[in-house]
């Protein structure tokens, strides 16, 4: 015991730093941002969260993979028996967060100084982004549901003053609010979820929670209830259906915003939380197979629409939100380490990917149109080749990261049903298609853009290329973590998280293993459908050299997905636009006309009796003795006979 | 002693700073109002030592009907006195740099509001906070009469008759309650547990009514938008801030003690009514072009949400009405400051012939931001904590309904956002030819009210360990077993 308690201190230190660093670099350049100069906030900031990266680092290196470290920093709300206490938990999956978020962090914070130097608000920029990584760490680090909760919300906050960056343009701002809002909608779910939870459990502690869950019969009202709300939650904040409108536009922000916010780290928070809750989850199969549905349609739906655009930035937020339904199509299955794979090999190629269209729009000055770009393969080298493997990453060609991490969920899902498992192919191959489409789109054939723009394409600076780079190499190597059983019997990944999934595990039973040769064909089978797309790609892109069709002259079902099914449109005719007509019926109708009036009546009632009973004060003497006597009159009646 | 001074004091303030003239009007109630935060601070440190024994007043005052002075305070009456005393030197600085005609009557008036206030949170003896009660009227009345806006007249009497009306229904069931009660009295301490059940109901609605209207509670709040719109910024930020709370107090303090009965009768219906204000209000709030209208709107939402907490009848939504009275009343007032500030310069309240204030004006901006994070109760700020613990309570009381009253989170974005981006973002609005940063007494004023919206939501531990003790007494007597 006094050994747990010794361990525990080495942790404390280290792990306050790790969200402090970041909230020191919010703060330095929030408040005296102005007295320092330009170029020093962006590598403040930027040191900041390398400093955050080691500190994250040395934990890891420190922490057993059966650890379960918690850090009490102080008691935050407490009511009679109830305490919620403001404190941090270190273990395998927060660890893995926490490199995910730090690691990646700290090279969008370095490609940022490059990206943004000529921006007049660098240092706002900087402060914002400090601020999300601290909110983002409180999220990971959070012991109990509602230290999540204030990440959560933080990292929303964030997002918000992220997208509207830009804050002249009225349709970023629109895009920022938009953001926020739909996220509210899940964070109801999520602030019910956790009443349900407090109300029952009495805490709001990770893992006394799990172990009271545990005890539970699985699938009761109590747990689906919770798992459904917190899900919802989830939905929100990672843009599943139906909630997912807002990605896409949140694109508003700059590039390094989406590479960071909107593919690497926050969007991926409802995976970690239901992973992180994933006793919970297990225990509510109802629950699970509704996140399988919802996974696999968005993963499906998303890429569709992603077939269509022709906003470079566009094609990549849907695929992103493709991806992201991949992952929670592996948390339905229960597959809840596989999700968290993919979240970390996805971290590397995505960012990277968003990267590489950030470096091409900064190349073009501020061109988003592939149909206006063509033929950046020779002028911006670094950029294409780390692009090209982002997307070979992406698309499932092996050995780069996504292949591996796909393919463990394709099996999880061969293992479940098959026809999840056609689904979820045929999503990859879409895929596969629809980046091999942006690749040739934009790095081969003619440019397509103006001679003028023509004439400025460079490739961007070391700053820039450095992350590119890294991420580059942790696209290619970052899947050998989670080697699949044909080639290695140990899991590296799947075995790190032991420690947080094996009570799921234990309650959703050991699936039945694959055999060796179904296991070799799936590959190959994912294999060669990711190949077959590209190939398919590349006839109708390079061999035909065909180009995106103008809107204008789409029909049809070409023009559904073009106009991304029109629900942007569906939400605003039946839920906008209803709300605000309410507005204004409420205020006219119900407060001015029925309250006011209803209160105004009051008023002259009171009136009209003063003015009647004015009447009565005539100053007329014989009138007054008149009422006199018949007064005494009636009272004598009424004495008589009652 | 220390009771006293906190009750009396304002009122000598008054009278200096009547006698002070015009000039040094402002100044002297400045520092005065900040001398009697001093005195307030004394007795938080004196209250955290020996609790609230040491606070007890009693004096016989009118043998017949039984009438006594009896001030205490305890953990809830500490912190609204505390919230009082410690908005009125901002309120007070927000009409700094400012041209305010005859400006020892102004700031006189405010000085005797606080006065009335104070009693009204102090006040245990039915009588004695009754007169506190209407007392608090007469300056606002004065202040929005003699100070308002355009169409302050007609506006001004509305409000006058309308709380008045409430007053009245609340002075008979307190005279019923005398009678009704076998000891003949108004004390608070002999009215709990003394009312026969039998009569509770119909004596719940009086009181109800009356402390409705003042909160409001829809649908007693048509007198405020416009109330608010007319009157001074002072006045709407003493009349939104402080005064509304004398209402949810009162639940607190009175009704929940003294009628236990009737709440149980007819709680339902009051937190019904509650919840359907909150969305109702917020529905409203969003398309208000006016921005103090709105913030009026945005305003009975929230406190709406405080009082379904208090009606919830467990600890942490009263712990939640407590905390969130404290945030509302700091928030508010910042809310309706970067309005004034807003209005001072543009000389519109129109949001749509605002726009782009951001560009101009940064340290505004951000200020402004934090205290609109605050009222959308984002999480680190004090809204958040409220906000959490009433719809928690809510949520026990009723699940349905907590989800009901949720909505609050995603309209409380809504409007607010909405409002945020029309006033400072986007294009500077052709309307606004010049929009000075923050002057020094706004920036103090906006950067305490920043200060505290964080620090409450970071720590908001001190204030509800003290409202503890006394919040679990009120429960005790109001739940009837």
């Amino acid at each position: 015991m006094t050994d747990q308690i010794l361990k525990d201190s080495l942790f404390v230190l280290p792990g306050m730093l790790i969200p402090l660093f970041p909230l020191i670099g919010f703060i330095i350049n929030g408040v005296f941002g102005k007295s320092i100069p330009k170029a020093a906030t962006g590598w403040i900031a930027t040191l900041a969260i390398l400093a955050s990266f080691i500190t994250s680092v040395y934990v890891f290196m420190k922490l057993d993979a059966a650890d379960s470290i918690t850090i009490d920093l102080f008691q935050w709300i407490s009511f009679s028996n109830i305490n919620i206490g403001f404190s941090f938990l270190l273990d395998p999956l927060t660890m893995v967060m926490l490199l995910v978020v730090t690691g990646i962090g700290f090279l969008i914070h370095l490609y940022s100084v490059g990206y943004m130097h000529d921006d007049e608000g660098f240092t706002r920029f900087f402060t914002y982004l400090n601020l999300f990584i601290f909110f983002m760490l409180l999220l990971v680090m959070g012991s109990n549901y509602l230290v999540m909760f204030i990440g959560w919300e933080g990292v929303g906050l964030c997002s918000y003053l992220l997208i509207g960056f830009w804050f002249k343009n009225e349709a970023y701002n629109n895009a920022a609010k938009k953001a926020f809002i739909m996220n509210r909608i899940g964070d109801l779910g999520f602030l019910l979820g956790m009443f349900f939870i407090l109300f029952n459990f009495g805490t709001l502690e990770f893992d006394a929670v799990a172990k009271q869950a545990a005890a539970l019969t699985p699938n009761n009202m109590l747990l689906v209830s919770i798992t459904l709300l917190l899900f919802v939650g989830a939905m929100g904040k990672s843009a599943q259906l139906p909630l997912y409108t807002w990605l896409p536009d949140a694109m508003a922000g700059p590039t390094p915003v989406s590479a960071l916010i909107h593919a690497a780290t926050m969007v991926t928070a409802g995976i970690y939380m239901v992973v992180r809750s994933n006793v919970l989850f297990a225990m509510a199969p109802h629950t699970l197979d509704v996140i399988l549905f919802v996974g696999v349609a968005t993963s499906i739906f998303a890429a569709v629409i992603g077939l269509m655009q022709n906003d470079i930035k566009k094609v990549l937020a849907y695929s992103t939100v493709s991806q992201l339904g991949l992952m929670f199509a592996a948390l339905g299955l229960g597959a809840f380490s596989s999700g968290m794979f993919h979240v970390v090999t996805h971290a590397f190629f995505k960012a990277l990917l968003f990267l590489g269209s950030g470096s091409v729009i900064h190349a073009l000055h501020g061109e988003q149109d592939i149909r206006k770009m063509g033929g950046l393969k020779k002028l911006i080298p670094v950029t294409f080749w780390t692009f090209l493997i982002a997307s070979l990453a992406i698309s499932g060609v092996p050995p780069f990261a996504g292949f591996f991490s796909k393919d463990e969920i394709l099996g999880k899902a061969f293992e479940h049903n098959t026809a999840i498992w056609a689904i979820l192919s045929f999503s990859s191959m879409l895929t596969a298609f629809y980046m091999f489409r942006l690749v040739y789109l934009t790095f081969y054939g003619n440019f397509r853009g103006t001679e003028e723009t023509k004439k400025h394409i460079h490739e961007s600076p070391a700053v820039m290329t450095i992350p590119l780079i890294v991420l580059c190499v942790l696209s290619v190597v970052g899947g050998f973590i989670g080697l699949p059983p044909v080639l290695s019997a140990k899991h590296s990944f799947d075995t790190y998280l032991s420690s947080v999934t094996d009570a799921s595990k234990s309650v959703l039973g050991e699936a039945h293993h694959l055999s060796h040769t179904t296991e070799w064909m799936l590959i190959a089978f994912a294999v060669i459908a990711a190949i077959a797309s590209i190939a398919y790609a590349y006839q109708k892109y390079i061999k035909k050299g065909e180009q995106p069709a103008d809107e204008a002259s789409l029909t049809g079902i070409n023009k559904w997905i073009s106009n991304k099914f029109y629900v942007d449109e569906f939400y605003n005719t039946v839920i906008v636009k209803p709300i605000t007509v309410m507005s204004d019926l409420l205020m006219v109708i119900v407060d001015k006309l029925i309250i006011d009036l209803a209160v105004n009546t009051v008023a002259w009632v009171v009136g009209l009796t003063g003015r009647l009973l004015r009447l009565v004060q005539t100053g007329n003497t014989g009138f007054y003795i008149f009422a006199m006597v018949l007064s005494m009159v009636v009272l004598f009646v009424i004495r008589l006979f009652a | 002693m220390i009771t006293l001074l906190i009750l009396g004091f304002p009122l000598l303030a008054s009278i200096l700073v009547l006698a002070a003239g015009h000039k040094l009007a402002s100044k002297l109630a400045l520092l005065l109002s900040v001398v009697q935060l001093a005195i307030t601070a004394y007795a938080y440190s004196v209250f955290k030592q020996s609790g609230p024994d040491s606070f007890f007043v009693y004096h016989e005052w009118i043998n017949n009907p039984k009438i006594s002075l009896h001030l205490g305070l305890d953990g809830l009456s500490l912190l609204m006195v505390i919230l009082t005393n410690f908005l009125t030197p901002l309120i007070i600085l927000s009409a700094f740099n400012r041209t305010i005609e005859k400006a020892a009557g102004y700031f006189s008036l405010i000085l005797l509001m606080q006065f009335a206030l104070n009693g009204v949170f102090m006040a245990l003896d039915g009588m004695v906070y009754y007169i506190f009660w209407e007392l608090a009227l007469i300056p606002i009345y004065f202040i929005a009469l003699r100070w308002g806006g355009p169409n302050r007249v007609p506006v001004t009497l509305k409000f006058f008759i309308y709380t008045l009306a409430g007053s009245l229904l609340m002075l008979f069931g307190f005279i019923a309650m005398y009678w009704l009660s076998p000891k003949n009295s108004f004390d608070l301490r002999d009215l709990v547990g003394s009312i026969c059940s039998c009569n509770q109901g119909w004596l719940f609605w009086l009181f109800f009514i009356a402390f409705a209207i003042k909160i409001p509670i829809v649908p007693f709040h048509t007198w405020q938008a416009d109330t608010y719109k007319e009157a001074p910024t002072q006045g709407t930020m003493l009349l939104s801030g402080i005064m509304l709370k004398m209402g949810t107090y009162s639940l607190l303090r009175w009704l929940l003690p003294v009628l236990p009965a009737g709440v149980a009768e007819w709680g339902p219906l009051a937190i019904t009514l509650c919840v359907i204000g909150i969305v109702y209000a917020s529905v409203i709030a969003i398309m208000q072009r006016d921005l103090k209208k709105l913030l009026a709107y945005s305003s009975v939402a929230h406190v709406g949400l405080i009082s379904a907490g208090i009606f919830a009848l467990n600890i942490q939504g009263l712990q939640g009405s407590v905390v969130q009275m404290l945030a509302h009343g700091v928030n508010v007032i910042g809310l309706f400051f970067c309005a004034d500030i807003i209005l001072n310069r543009t000389n519109t309240l129109n949001i749509d012939s605002m726009g782009g204030i951001r560009n101009l004006a940064p340290k505004f901006t951000t200020l402004f931001m934090i205290v609109v994070l605050g009222s959308v109760a984002l999480p680190l700020t004090n809204g958040f904590i409220g906000e959490f613990l009433l719809l928690f309570g809510v949520y026990e009381y009723n699940t349905w309904l907590s989800v009901f009253a949720g909505l609050t989170i995603i309209l409380g974005a809504v409007y607010m956002l909405r409002m945020f981006q029309r006033v400072m973002l986007g294009n500077v609005n052709e309307n606004i030819t010049s929009f000075p940063d923050l002057m020094w007494n706004e920036k103090i004023v906006l950067g305490v009210i920043a200060a505290v919206i964080i620090v409450l939501g970071i720590y908001p531990k001190p204030i509800m360990d003290m409202a503890e003790p006394a919040l679990k007494l009120i429960l005790e007597q109001a739940i009837i077993k």
